[in-house]
């Protein structure tokens, strides 16, 4: 008999999840350490760069005084009213004028005149009408959130296969079937990243809203630092807004993950 | 005229304008009783294809009548249901939901029929399976299955086992005539393959191209289950193929896709 030689399909080992999770550390781990050391070794200015340690403490401050998390409260209720309201409408808008051509020369070319008025130039105009108050912080909001929903619905639904819009007419779907159980499924990974991106929009919103007209929340805290030349405080609403985005976001990622299950694609 | 299920008189298509006409299909005349198996059969470009969009529905323009029950077909519909070359599966629903698509589930008659189906098509125990779990030939039951449902007057079937391996065809085949047999579903079929249209067929229709027009019709009195290795089968075969010959201008070689 030969001798029989084993051969293995040699397999790149997977990484673990926590040595992923370690990777992405590395470099936020190493620039917070070069900094705090830059800093001790007065190397840069205590007063324009604080030392994350510094930073830390002022935070810790702040929420031992309940402050931070009432403004955290205001700041997040805020973005997500204006996400929802803006998200919402972004996906009605890109579901309607996906369907139809004629609705997209209606209505499409207004969509993307408001689109191109940057957030900065009507936040004038909607203090005269609201006032300081919610209603304008909120329609600034959902104004950053309307449109990566919209445009991200609207481009889904153009990609639909047309294959299987033929199946729907065969099997004679109602209108109200065709885009629950095609057309919204069907455009949902584009849905989804426009979700994602609204998101990341809603928070900028909030930002520019909160600094320029707030008495609470974090952009008015941020602000307020900013008169008394409080930096660390203005440094933990930097860092807060990192954090509450990347939350935010892996939510949604999360989301994804069960909604797109179905999906046979490339895992990287 | 008789009571036939499906009835096509004097159908003319031709596509393009003008110069560039293309005459797709031309003088077709068929005739198809209830609980038939009918199998169409022709080369590339002969317009099976078309003929089989045209009583489905899905293609309009032509001229001539069809009637379906003794109704013009307006439109595509449960009531002729329709196997593509491809599953064209919803690939975000399991196979249950496939099956059910825009019914619910949660009707107790949907959820019972739906089952018996499962059954029929030889899926237990893939109910939640994913369409990119499934192989070529179960994603076809279920796309059988689906059109079952719907308790279609006729199962249009174009090419369905086309892109699947010799086994796997060969099994669909008797599926197919199982179901055939349990539900008593009048069925066309097009196919290229000469093989499996007199394995399934009640009557082979042979289609000869430019113009589309039907060459001969040969009919099939051999009793089910059928062998395709036994001499009868073979020169029913060969009475097909000799019509093929007949008909065609050009060189016909036995697997050139034909």
């Amino acid at each position: 008999m030969n001798e029989m030689s084993h051969y293995a399909i040699e397999k790149e080992k997977a990484p673990g999840k926590w040595a992923l999770a370690g990777l992405a550390l590395i470099l936020p781990a190493a620039v917070l350490v070069l900094w705090q050391l830059l800093g001790q070794y007065g190397y840069i200015s205590q007063l324009l760069f604080p030392t994350p340690y510094a930073i830390a403490a002022s935070a810790v401050d702040l929420a031992a005084s309940g402050e931070l998390w009432q403004h955290i409260q205001i700041s997040s209720l805020r973005a997500l009213t204006g996400y929802a309201l803006g998200g919402a409408l972004g996906l009605a808008f890109g579901i309607l004028i996906g369907q139809f051509r004629r609705a997209e020369k209606l209505l499409d070319p207004t969509i993307q005149m408001v689109r191109m008025i940057p957030s900065l130039a009507i936040i004038p105009l909607f203090i005269l009408w609201f006032g300081i108050g919610e209603e304008s912080k909120i329609l600034i909001i959902a104004k950053s959130a309307f449109f990566p929903l919209y445009i991200n619905t609207f481009l889904g639904i153009r990609n639909v296969d047309n294959k299987l819009y033929e199946v729907a007419r065969v099997l004679e779907f109602s209108h109200y079937k065709r885009i629950v159980k095609l057309i919204v499924p069907a455009a949902l990974p584009n849905i989804i990243l426009g979700a994602r991106l609204s998101a990341g929009l809603s928070w900028l919103g909030l930002v520019v809203a909160e600094l320029i007209a707030s008495t609470s929340g974090i952009g008015y805290m941020m602000s307020d630092a900013r008169q008394f030349a409080d930096t660390p405080v203005v440094f933990v609403g930097i860092f807060l807004f990192a954090i509450l985005g990347l939350a935010t976001d892996w939510l949604l990622t999360l989301l994804e993950r069960r909604l797109l299950s179905w999906k046979d694609r490339f895992t990287g | 005229m008789g009571n036939a299920l499906l009835e096509i008189n004097q159908l003319n298509k031709s596509f393009g304008r003008s110069k560039n006409i293309v005459h797709a299909l031309k003088d077709i005349e068929l005739a198809i009783e209830e609980g038939e198996l009918v199998t169409i059969i022709g080369p590339s470009g002969c317009g099976k294809s078309t003929l089989l969009r045209i009583i489905a529905g899905l293609d309009g323009e032509y001229t001539g009548k069809v009637t379906l029950a003794g109704e013009a077909i307006k439109g595509p519909g449960i009531d002729k249901g329709f196997i593509f070359q491809e599953h064209r599966l919803f690939p975000w629903l399991t196979v249950e939901k496939n099956i059910a698509s825009d019914l619910s589930l949660s009707d107790k008659d949907v959820r019972r029929r739906v089952d018996e189906l499962i059954e029929l098509v030889k899926l237990k125990g893939f109910e939640k399976a994913y369409p990119k779990e499934l192989s070529g030939g179960m994603a076809q039951r279920v796309a059988i299955a689906r059109a079952l449902l719907r308790n279609p007057k006729i199962l249009l079937l174009d090419e369905p086992f086309g892109a699947l391996d010799a086994f796997t065809r060969a099994h669909m085949q008797e599926v197919l005539l199982e179901i055939w047999r349990a539900n008593k579903t009048t069925m066309i079929f097009v196919t290229h393959d000469i093989d499996e249209a007199v394995f399934l067929a009640n009557r082979v229709i042979i289609l000869k191209p430019r113009p589309g027009e039907i060459s001969a019709v040969v009919p099939v009195e051999l009793p089910y289950p059928r062998q395709k290795a036994t001499p009868i089968f073979q020169s029913l075969r060969l009475q097909v193929l000799s019509r093929f010959e007949q008909t065609e201008e050009f060189a016909f070689t036995e697997g050139a896709g034909i």
